[in-house]
């Protein structure tokens, strides 16, 4: 934890070097909580909508997965349920 | 962002920015259009004072560091070269394939001068057993769980006369974002292997299997009609993407244009493929019925993008569709339909604009 803790230090401060980032409102509901601070360490948020609306169910759950499997991130189970939740009722087929 | 003019944003961090369409009226891309692509976030500014290039591996009899200005003593190379990533296009898969939703401008083209890698190798002496070269850049994930980005090519394709280092690009330094002070071209092949802020060359005597390798860039055996292969990394079902496919973009007039019914109206458009050079390019105003030849521009080499012009006289008003084909010097043309693929690369459908004329 301390690690990633540093890594998002580090990002925050790299970022006016890489664009000029504004914030990403995504849909207000339940798990958009757990969304920021889980997902926004590593990439910024206009991934959702960007891939918005074409996932199913099974693919959201698959795109979470592969986060925590394929990049490492560091998600509880109960938070990854929560984000695959949200990301299914607000911006699922 | 710094040094661009405005791009198309399809995520802020890592930055993945677009080339808008007008930039592609020239074969070359401007420096401050070419577009962004960043799998992971972390992307130091280099301090070219101690930025160095490692080169060693298993597969390599010695090792060696390389500064800037030892790159620049070698002789010098120079190509200029489309790099594409290789989803291109694939906000445009029906159906829908997860990812950065790219549209036509995940690309450009430009005049690349940089030392030949194979003379980095040389430094080093590559042994008969090295099978790969891998590299590594100077950027990184956030978590240190992320897995860095890493890319191998065949040992045969790194020794290739044009497969370069590059740190000039359109006759300046690279930008930063696209990979200052010096980045990996690889004529022919799509953008995942151009490792840009090169920091590392390992010769390797056994395949790397780093994610972005496998399952990453991974393309079905047998979809695609390919010549070159990289068969230390084939499985019995897929293959790293290589070679782009052979592909053409219109962009005069821009889609939607109003022309008139009693003036021909001039086609304009690039066209592209893996390394073969263009041999044609032809237009259709009929829904591909019948097509006619184009005429080709100044050939700036067979990596490069090849303009192509054509003149569209209307015979009648109303909305019109021009469509577009470009064939290879070893045949192989363009797809009227998707060829699917899990990742959404290798989008080569013809394209086409609406016209309006009245």
């Amino acid at each position: 934890m301390r690690a990633l803790i540093l890594a998002l230090t580090a990002a925050a401060l790299a970022v006016p070097a890489i664009a000029q980032e504004k914030p990403v409102e995504l849909k207000k509901a339940p798990g958009l909580d757990k969304v920021e601070a889980n997902c926004s360490g590593c990439h910024s948020l206009d991934y959702i909508p960007m891939n918005s609306p074409f996932p199913n169910a099974a693919l959201w759950d698959a795109e979470v997965g592969k986060m925590i499997k394929a990049f490492g991130a560091p998600i509880s189970e109960a938070d990854a349920k929560v984000i695959a939740d949200y990301l299914k009722k607000n911006y699922g087929s | 962002m710094p040094g661009k003019k405005p791009l198309i944003k399809l995520s802020y961090r890592p930055p993945n920015y677009e080339t808008p369409l007008e930039y592609f009226r020239t074969a070359i891309t401007s420096n401050d259009a070419f577009f962004v692509r960043y799998h992971l976030s972390n992307i130091p500014e280099v301090d070219v004072k101690t930025w160095k290039i490692a080169v060693g591996g298993d597969g390599a009899n010695g090792q060696a560091e390389l500064s800037l200005d030892d790159l620049k003593r070698l002789p010098a190379a120079e190509v200029v070269a489309v790099n594409q990533c290789s989803g291109n296009r694939r906000g445009l898969f029906q159906p829908h394939v997860p990812g950065v939703q790219w549209s036509y401008g995940a690309m450009g083209c430009a005049r690349w001068k940089g030392a030949r890698l194979k003379d980095l190798l040389d430094r080093v002496g590559l042994k008969k057993e090295a099978i790969e070269i891998v590299f590594d850049g100077a950027d990184s994930g956030v978590s240190d769980q992320t897995p860095d980005f890493v890319k191998s090519i065949p040992a045969w394709k790194a020794i290739e006369d044009t497969t370069l280092i590059a740190y000039e690009m359109n006759g300046q330094p690279l930008p930063h974002l696209n990979g200052f002070p010096a980045r990996l071209i690889v004529p022919g092949w799509t953008g995942t292997y151009w490792m840009k802020h090169v920091t590392s060359i390992k010769a390797v005597t056994k395949p790397d299997t780093n994610f972005w390798m496998t399952p990453a860039y991974r393309i079905p055996l047998g979809k695609f009609p390919l010549v070159t292969r990289f068969t230390s990394q084939e499985s019995a079902t897929n293959t790293p993407i290589t070679e782009m496919v052979v592909n053409s973009l219109i962009t005069d007039p821009a889609d939607g244009t109003k022309v008139s019914a009693v003036r021909p109206a001039t086609i304009g458009g690039i066209a592209w493929d893996g390394g073969y050079g263009i041999r044609s390019v032809e237009v259709s105003s009929d829904g591909g019925k019948t097509w006619a030849a184009a005429t080709l521009g100044d050939d700036l080499g067979r990596f490069a993008f090849r303009t192509f012009r054509y003149s569209f006289a209307p015979s009648q008003r109303g909305k019109k569709t021009i469509m577009a084909r470009a064939t290879n010097t070893i045949g192989q043309s363009q797809t009227s339909e998707l060829i699917h693929n899990p990742a959404g690369y290798h989008h080569n459908v013809f394209h086409s604009i609406t016209l309006d004329v009245a």
